[in-house]
């Protein structure tokens, strides 16, 4: 075992430079597997096939075009805050990974409250969704932006929500801790393969997945950026680098879901405790390197299905978005919410 | 009357949808007998500069001239409706037909030129022409650098005409159509 003593700036230079890493490869991947592969595959072409082998660096190709784009701000903008959005919305998708644990000791900061950090950072993009669209002077960005409050608003809830049940059945708000109680939970008294609450939550995890389908602004949930209606929404007069970064920052942000759908619902960086006892021990010491890699994994197939759906769902009406949210998700999780209680209370 | 009740709801019948297009793009032989990805082969992507694709017989690719059959009638300038043919002509004496007779006057074309900056590849220059002189071919490989170099010429627009297909039967053993005209190797 290596026992290594670090002093704290030194840790914190560690952490912020390796998270400096992962988010961008993180959406680079998925952006690559995703956004350029699966969807061709599922139109029957091959997608980027020139830069690189298979395509793989036309990302950078594409980075570096970006990157030398004429930084254009509208005369009537209010030049500032347009300059603004793209800061907000990078750090929310930052910050949101600070408390995603990818191992047993392998996470910026184990809030005891993660769960609760997470939901409200995540949702201060929206904040900056605001100002782009009306830092830019159009009208449809605007729009679009109206649209983007209404709907990441109307979505933040039955999110929260949900993941009120897996608060409840893990009885915990830390994330460690949620991991931990489904990696060595029973169901009804089977632990074979643990408690991935995907199982006993399955209502809460479909509720999340369309909220984060929605708080993504990803097809069928896309009237925020609907180019056929309000021709690219709250990011029209954005170009060049900012629009780089927002690009960027929503695929970083649906890695960032993901993980945390994998994290609430699937178990996280663990294996059941009956296959490999990660908590204790020489597991411990192995989870160090495998977790990460377990976490990937799962995050980089939740992630699919977001794309999956994406590719395949038209978009929704504007009345019927709202609908489902008020109507329909939010009473369903607040269900949800009892029935776990009572069965937790009772069983 | 309204529509039949889709058995299995839309939204999963539609993930079903692109999620096969996906499995037999990917594993064009089965997942089981080639479980490795090999795109390349199922898609429906033609990787043009390194492979070609064999356009269709009648495909609209470039507007051909066979000089001889041409009159310089004008029709298909003046049909045109982007006026992106040019022709000049002048009269000149052709030997008689039958021995002893007088010397016919011909119109020899000078210049038949189209623009194909401006064509539209509606094809009313090839409807119109009465003397069988216009043809399309399938060639489509004329890109220039130079906008202006899209400009071709009598010499050019002759050569695709040699790229221009016999006509296909409309079924299997059907009669083939025969071009009107006999064309410029038959003579």
């Amino acid at each position: 075992m290596i026992a290594l003593e670090l002093a704290y700036w030194q840790e914190t230079v560690i952490r912020v430079g390796l998270a400096a890493i992962v988010v961008p490869t993180g959406a680079a991947i998925a952006v690559y597997l995703f956004l350029f592969k699966l969807i061709s595959f599922m139109q029957s072409r091959l997608g980027p096939m020139e830069a690189g082998p298979h395509g793989t660096m036309q990302l950078l190709a594409e980075v570096s075009k970006w990157l030398q784009k004429e930084d254009i701000i509208p005369d009537n903008a209010d030049k500032r805050l347009f300059k603004l959005p793209p800061f907000i919305i990078l750090g929310s998708t930052f910050l949101m990974f600070v408390v995603i644990p990818a191992g047993p000791t392998a996470i910026v900061s184990d809030l005891a409250t993660g769960v609760f950090y997470v939901l409200a950072v995540s949702s201060v993009s929206v904040i900056g969704v605001l100002i782009a669209a009306w830092a830019s002077a159009n009208k449809y960005a605007l729009m679009g932006g109206i649209r983007a409050a209404g709907q990441l608003i109307a979505y933040e809830l039955p999110m929260v929500l949900a993941v009120v049940g897996v608060v409840i059945q893990a009885g915990t708000l830390n994330l460690q801790q949620i991991i931990f109680a489904q990696s060595t939970g029973e169901v009804f008294g089977w632990g074979g393969i643990g408690n991935p609450f995907v199982l006993t939550q399955f209502v809460g995890f479909l509720i999340f997945m369309v909220a984060v389908q929605a708080e993504l602004s990803q097809t069928p949930f896309d009237m925020p950026v609907a180019e056929s209606e309000v021709v690219g929404g709250w990011m029209v007069e954005y170009s060049g680098v900012r629009f780089l970064v927002f690009f960027l920052s929503e695929f970083a942000a649906a890695v960032g879901f993901s993980a945390i759908a994998a994290t609430l619902f699937l178990g996280g960086w663990s294996l059941p405790t009956a296959w490999f006892n990660g908590w204790e021990g020489s597991g411990r010491f192995w989870m160090h390197f495998i977790g990460p890699v377990i976490l990937l994994t799962k995050t980089m197939a939740l992630t699919g299905v977001i794309f999956w759906v994406r590719f395949s769902m038209p978009r929704f009406r504007e009345d019927q978005l709202q609908k489902m949210a008020w109507k329909f998700l939010i009473p369903l999780s607040l269900v949800n919410i009892a029935v776990t209680a009572i069965l937790k209370v009772v069983m | 009357m309204p529509a039949p009740k889709p058995k299995v709801p839309g939204f999963l019948k539609g993930l079903g949808v692109t999620a096969r297009t996906a499995k037999e793009t990917m594993f064009p032989d089965g997942m089981l007998r080639n479980p490795i990805p090999s795109p390349t082969k199922g898609a429906a992507t033609v990787q043009y500069p390194h492979e070609k694709e064999a356009p269709a017989p009648r495909a609209r690719g470039v507007i051909t001239l066979q000089e001889d059959n041409c009159t310089s009638c004008m029709l298909c300038v003046r049909e045109c409706p982007d006026w992106c043919i040019y022709i000049e002509a002048h009269k000149t004496l052709a030997p008689p037909r039958r021995e002893g007779g007088k010397p016919r006057s011909v119109n020899t074309l000078e210049r038949f030129d189209i623009d194909y900056a401006l064509c539209m590849y509606c094809g009313i220059c090839v409807e119109v022409c009465p003397f069988e002189a216009l043809y399309w071919s399938p060639e489509y490989e004329y890109s220039e650098v130079r906008i202006a170099d899209l400009l071709h010429d009598k010499e050019r627009l002759g050569q695709w005409f040699e790229t221009v297909p016999d006509n296909e039967p409309y079924e299997p053993g059907a009669e083939v159509k025969k071009k009107p005209v006999s064309r410029k190797e038959n003579k």
